[in-house]
């Protein structure tokens, strides 16, 4: 299996998913499933081919620096589940 | 208010003609897709009914067209899938982590669609995040297909992830709909359904306010009962846009007067890797028939190579699940959505808790997969190897552009597929997307309209690919391919009675 139990666990804290540890190894399973499928990639010889990164050929537009937005952090707020005086709010990260 | 049940058979332009003669008015035609909603719970499409937006959407509609002040989709009822923000009403993309999100903007489609006068039915199941090929990754539960077998009742799927769109135009219970389409999103669950669905060039409709799933390959587009309805809709939905910086600065052209009504001289592509092992005698069948249909029409049908096909999935499935892992990241529950945390959990115990119970178990595999293949030391073998196989793939398309005009395909590998029956194998619900990824991978426009029934009595599409920005080639040939298919089936509609 190209992905172990132990790779799920580090992937699943990097990812912010907390995995019970009973779903490790089906996750392992499934995702060595799709990793060896998806491996088929290094028989293709890419050469010089730049990688895409968009579909479609424009140039990324720019504009000037300046506000063109905001003002209305009541709307911004309005879906956090726990807001407070027009802050959104974590646990305690420093002690 | 029997006599307007009718109503809901008119396509998007009858019904837009029947307005603008005064046959009936916006209210009317509105309270029939209602009455049609009301009675059709069984199917599941939708998350989110909104009939008092919708009357006074309607009302406002009614006075343009008393002024002959009439804009292009006045009164015209539709659906929009529920990826699209909508300025207050709640917006869940098929997830329970978006648990009574309201946005307070609105998606810049949608918001060309109230521009033009089009009316809110209410928001549409799909795959949580767009992430499925069966509408069965809905937290809001599966999306039942209208279709079934003959002579069997047997719960079929409607294909996904806009399933919740194909199946609710089938039923007739939206005149038209919007969809979204990252690896075929739109035209996989059109074809399983029997209706029209277009997948415009990538940047010609803007992504803003679209939950993201994958940035380089998201797409939003309409669904459809008639080449020309989704004409009428991409129309409004297209254009340029400041707040998407993917949005393509190019005029967008009426789609509709682009339907000549005939496609002589067209040179169509048939590309052999699409004949694919073990393909079903009734895909390839069609096929050939739609080949037939295009030399009646006085096109010319030309073989082609796209060499890199079959790298097309795999690429796939390294690109989406690795962009969906960095769009993703912004569910953590401080912002908007569901918050999930026992009293002593720290502010990352709060994230791992909120994200494990707020999403569905393929979300969480491809966030996973995303992560694995994004962490450090495998990059350059997975994401940036998928990205040259797509310029690959991309290249492909263009040497066959030299040559055809657009290209013909199936639009599935198989017909609509029982609920359950592909759950447990991913690799197989993934091949459902086998014909329809290039397009996205490449950025293209793609159609898929219904080419008739297959034995047992369920719909089969056909695909048609264009070049970048040459919708109108594929809305000209869907329209005389559409007449030549003469696909006028209908489901019965048996979910009126359960």
């Amino acid at each position: 299996m190209s992905v172990t139990k132990d790779t799920v666990r580090k992937i699943a804290h990097l990812a912010r998913i907390a995995e019970p540890e009973e779903r490790l190894e089906p996750l392992a399973r499934e995702l060595s499933a799709i990793i060896d499928w998806v491996e088929q990639l290094e028989e293709v010889e890419t050469g010089d081919a730049p990688p895409m990164t968009s579909a479609v050929d424009i140039k990324l537009p720019l504009r000037a620096d300046v506000v063109t937005d905001g003002g209305y952090p009541e709307d911004i707020i309005a879906n956090a589940p726990d807001a407070r005086d027009q802050l959104f709010t974590v646990p305690k990260v420093l002690e | 208010m029997t006599e307007n049940k009718d109503l809901t058979d008119l396509t998007l332009i009858q019904a837009r003609d029947g307005l603008r003669s005064k046959a009936f008015t916006a209210r009317e035609l509105t309270q029939s897709y209602l009455s049609a909603i009301d009675a059709a719970d069984a199917l599941n499409c939708f998350i989110t009914k909104t009939p008092d937006k919708a009357l006074d959407m309607a009302d406002g509609a009614d006075d343009r067209l008393a002024k002959g002040e009439a804009r292009p989709l006045d009164g015209l009822p539709i659906g929009v899938k529920d990826l699209f923000c909508t300025r207050d009403v709640l917006t869940t993309a098929g997830s329970h982590i978006l648990d009574g999100f309201t946005p307070r903007y609105e998606s810049t489609v949608t918001e060309h669609l109230w521009r033009d006068g089009a009316v809110l039915l209410g928001k549409l199941n799909m795959d949580e995040f767009a992430m499925g090929s069966s509408n069965e990754n809905s937290f809001y539960g599966p999306v039942v297909n209208p279709w079934r077998r003959a002579g069997d009742d047997a719960k079929l799927v409607p294909g996904g992830s806009s399933g919740g769109s194909a199946a609710a135009v089938a039923a007739h219970l939206v005149a038209g709909a919007t969809g979204t389409d990252t690896g075929g999103s739109i035209r996989q669950p059109a074809a399983f359904t029997g209706v029209i669905g277009m997948k415009p060039t990538y940047g010609r409709c803007s992504r803003w306010g679209i939950a993201a799933f994958a940035s380089s390959l998201d797409q939003a587009g309409p669904l459809a009962r008639s080449v020309k309805d989704a004409a009428l809709l991409l129309t409004s939905m297209a254009g340029h846009d400041a707040k998407d910086s993917t949005s393509i600065n190019a005029p967008v052209p009426d789609f509709e007067s682009a339907m000549t009504g005939d496609m002589k001289g067209l040179r169509v592509g048939i590309p052999k890797e699409y004949r694919v092992d073990n393909m079903p005698e009734e895909i390839d069948g069609f096929w050939r028939r739609g080949m037939e249909w295009c030399r009646a029409a006085g096109a010319e049908i030309v073989d082609i190579s796209l060499p890199h096909t079959r790298y097309a999935l795999p690429a796939y499935y390294i690109v989406a699940p690795a962009e969906a892992s960095s769009n993703l990241a912004r569910y953590d529950g401080v912002r908007y959505g569901l918050r999930v945390r026992d009293e002593t959990d720290d502010i990352t115990q709060m994230y791992e808790r909120t994200r494990a119970e707020g999403f569905g178990d393929e979300v969480k595999r491809r966030v996973l997969m995303g992560t694995y293949v994004l962490s450090a030391g495998y990059y350059d073998a997975y994401y940036l190897k998928a990205q040259k196989v797509r310029t690959l793939i991309a290249r492909d398309f263009d040497a066959a552009f030299g040559k055809v005009d657009l290209i013909l395909t199936p639009t599935a590998p198989g017909p609509a597929f029982a609920i359950g029956d592909k759950a447990d194998d991913l690799l197989a619900m993934y091949l459902n997307d086998v014909f329809t990824v290039p397009a996205n991978l490449a950025g293209l426009p793609g159609l898929s309209f219904p080419a008739g029934l297959n034995a047992q009595g369920l719909p089969l599409g056909l695909q048609l690919i264009g070049k970048a920005l040459d919708e109108e080639t594929l809305f000209r040939a869907g329209g005389v391919l559409e007449e030549a298919a003469g696909f006028d089936a209908a489901p019965t509609r048996w979910w009126r009675d359960v």
